[in-house]
């Protein structure tokens, strides 16, 4: 009796362990998958033209992504320099002011629903707010939307960084008067750089992908146009229209964004982690 | 003499004139932080604020009704949410039933079975997968995937459950490859790195002592998480899934390529629909203002009022199981 209890025992625990192996197994095959199909389609479509030329027109062949490259870069660099003081400073309030005041907790706790908040309804939001009071989809409107997503992610990581500074360092800069100010700006936020810094790349890789806050912002534009005041055209605005249009040329040109977006968010990813272990990450 | 003294009072003089100047600057800095703070608190009310007002119009002339109404018909004006709720829930609960299992044994098998040089590697790669961007999931579902699953999966799906009465209405209709179904199952993929990223986590604050004096009293692997890793971090594991399930209800792209747009409620998995995400991306852009628009911001508002409280459950969750790990 009890020989069967065991075996039974034994068996039902091989069965869980090899449906575990199934499950990373999975994982690991879908994004097996999806990297490979995305190389296979998306490298064929990578050429001169792609970085060179603006998007065709319906049906014409040939055309790259250029212009949509440049909005993209454009956008990214405005939501980057707009994000990155928002998102250190009230990162250094939550760290070194706020600590435990209720405020404090209450902006904590919204930061992170904010970071999983559905990016379209940000896009709706910027659109209620600047598109439709002010004449218009434009650059500004993407970046204003793009920025809104990248804050929260640039707070939580400046915050978890300078929670790791010690005390003690901050108490030797008070012991020689210091004021508080100088110590936040010039004593801890300088320990924790490399780490603020993989915040604010961290920020950038997220939003770099985002297609739904641009669909009504940014819009998109067929032409090259480096007026931030006007509609622009951007990667992802432009993979999905392509993607979804029914020219073959054209579904190639997203195949070949979707690879360059994707390929530029891995590095980030791979690169940040490379400067810093998870374990630094976290807490 | 005298010049000393008088170097030294006008040297507290200074001295204080410093501190004052510091006290200045420290309250500046002390503002000029609480107020990028409040930025997050300002967006979320703004938010909120926005969006009602945009949908006002929509919700005085369709009243309470809007929400359970199944009616979107654009040329007469009337619109109800029912048709993007179901499509939204649809998708997000298929989307929860496949990646909770697979986190789970991804979870296990990184904290438990896993050879401890592979963790590393393998726990990247699973957050790799998170980082990718979901227009990537879409464009990989639409092209890829949807074909493949209306030549294979589709036909046998129906093959083996066609001839069973209820069962038999979900895998009815033509196998297109796109739809609720295929909208569910691109979800699912994309929301496992998150369930399985939490759910590590949590497995990881299990104190080692409980789980060794379990294998002590000869308890299996699976026994040891199943009966103790498992009860331990019930609360956590649960925020890791709220966590997925807010991801899933409101993400746009994946679900907008491979859902098939199409404004009906048909009962049948195969059968293409809309979530609110995907009802937004499509239509807000050609939308005339008036009724159609302020429908479609109501929509928003839904869809922003559920993820909220998901979310806001999921994190309250998340930190109260990690809060345990420093008992």
């Amino acid at each position: 009796m009890a020989s069967s209890l065991y075996t039974r025992r034994i068996w039902i625990n091989r069965l869980g362990i090899v449906m575990s192996m199934f499950a990373m197994a999975f994982g690991l095959a879908s994004l097996a998958w999806i990297l490979w199909t995305l190389l296979s389609n998306g490298l064929a479509a990578l050429s001169v033209d792609f970085f060179t030329q603006d998007t065709p027109a319906p049906g014409s062949a040939g055309g790259g992504l250029a212009n949509a490259i440049v909005g993209s870069l454009m956008m990214l660099g405005v939501t980057t320099l707009v994000s990155t003081p928002i998102g250190i400073l009230a990162g250094i309030f939550l760290a070194e002011y706020g600590d435990r005041s209720r405020f404090a907790q209450v902006t904590r706790f919204l930061t992170d629903v904010m970071l999983s908040a559905p990016s379209i309804v940000i896009g709706l939001f910027v659109y209620a707010i600047a598109v439709a009071t002010m004449g218009g989809f434009s650059g500004w409107a993407g970046s204003a939307a793009l920025s809104l997503i990248a804050i929260p992610v640039v707070v939580r990581t400046t915050e978890n960084m300078l929670k790791l500074v010690p005390t003690a360092l901050r108490e030797a800069a008070f012991s020689l008067g210091a004021p508080r100010w100088k110590v936040s700006l010039a004593i801890t936020l300088r320990a924790v750089k490399a780490g603020v810094v993989t915040g604010v790349l961290l920020a950038i890789a997220r939003v770099t992908g985002e297609t739904a806050p641009l669909l009504f912002t940014a819009l998109s534009n067929q032409f090259m146009s480096v007026d931030m005041s006007e509609p622009m055209g951007n990667l992802p605005v432009v993979i999905y229209q392509f993607a979804m249009s029914p020219y073959e040329d054209w579904q190639q040109l997203a195949w070949g964004g979707a690879l360059l977006i994707a390929m530029m968010v891995l590095a980030i990813n791979i690169g940040t982690r490379l400067l810093f272990s998870r374990s630094d990450l976290k807490n | 003499m005298v010049s000393s003294v008088a170097s030294s009072a006008t040297g507290v003089d200074l001295h204080a004139a410093r501190i004052s100047v510091f006290r200045r600057q420290d309250r500046f800095f002390h503002g000029l932080t609480q107020f990028f703070a409040l930025t997050v608190l300002l967006a979320l009310v703004g938010i909120l604020i926005s969006l009602g007002i945009e949908a006002a119009p929509a919700l005085q002339a369709f009243g309470a009704p809007f929400l359970w109404s199944n009616v979107w018909n654009v040329p007469e004006s009337q619109f109800g949410a029912l048709i993007s709720v179901y499509g939204t829930l649809m998708t997000s609960t298929i989307a929860l039933l496949i990646a909770v299992p697979v986190s789970f044994g991804i979870a296990l098998f990184l904290t438990e079975t896993c050879p401890l040089w592979l963790r590393r590697p393998l726990g990247t790669a699973v957050e790799l997968l998170a980082g990718i961007p979901s227009i990537v999931y879409g464009i990989w579902g639409l092209f890829v995937f949807a074909p493949l699953f209306a030549e294979y999966v589709q036909p046998s799906l129906q093959a083996a459950f066609g001839d069973i009465p209820v069962l038999g209405g979900l895998f009815a209709g033509t196998p297109m490859g796109i739809g609720i179904l295929t909208a569910g199952l691109v979800l699912s993929l994309m929301v496992i790195p998150f369930v399985a990223s939490v759910m590590r986590d949590v497995f990881e604050t299990v104190p080692p002592v409980l789980k060794e004096s379990a294998y002590g009293v000869g308890c299996t692997q699976w026994e040891v998480v199943t009966r103790i890793v498992l009860p331990y971090t019930r609360v956590g594991v649960v925020g890791g899934i709220m966590l997925g399930l807010g991801r899933a209800l409101g993400e746009t792209m994946a679900v907008t390529f491979v859902i098939g747009n199409a404004n009906r409620i048909a009962g049948s998995l195969f059968a293409p629909g809309n979530s609110i995400a995907s009802s937004l991306a499509n239509e807000f852009g050609e939308a005339e203002p008036g009724l159609h628009l302020a429908s479609l911001f109501a929509l928003g508002l839904v869809l922003f009022v559920i993820t909220f409280i998901v979310l806001a459950a999921s994190n309250w969750l998340i930190a109260r199981g990690r809060a345990k790990a420093g008992l």
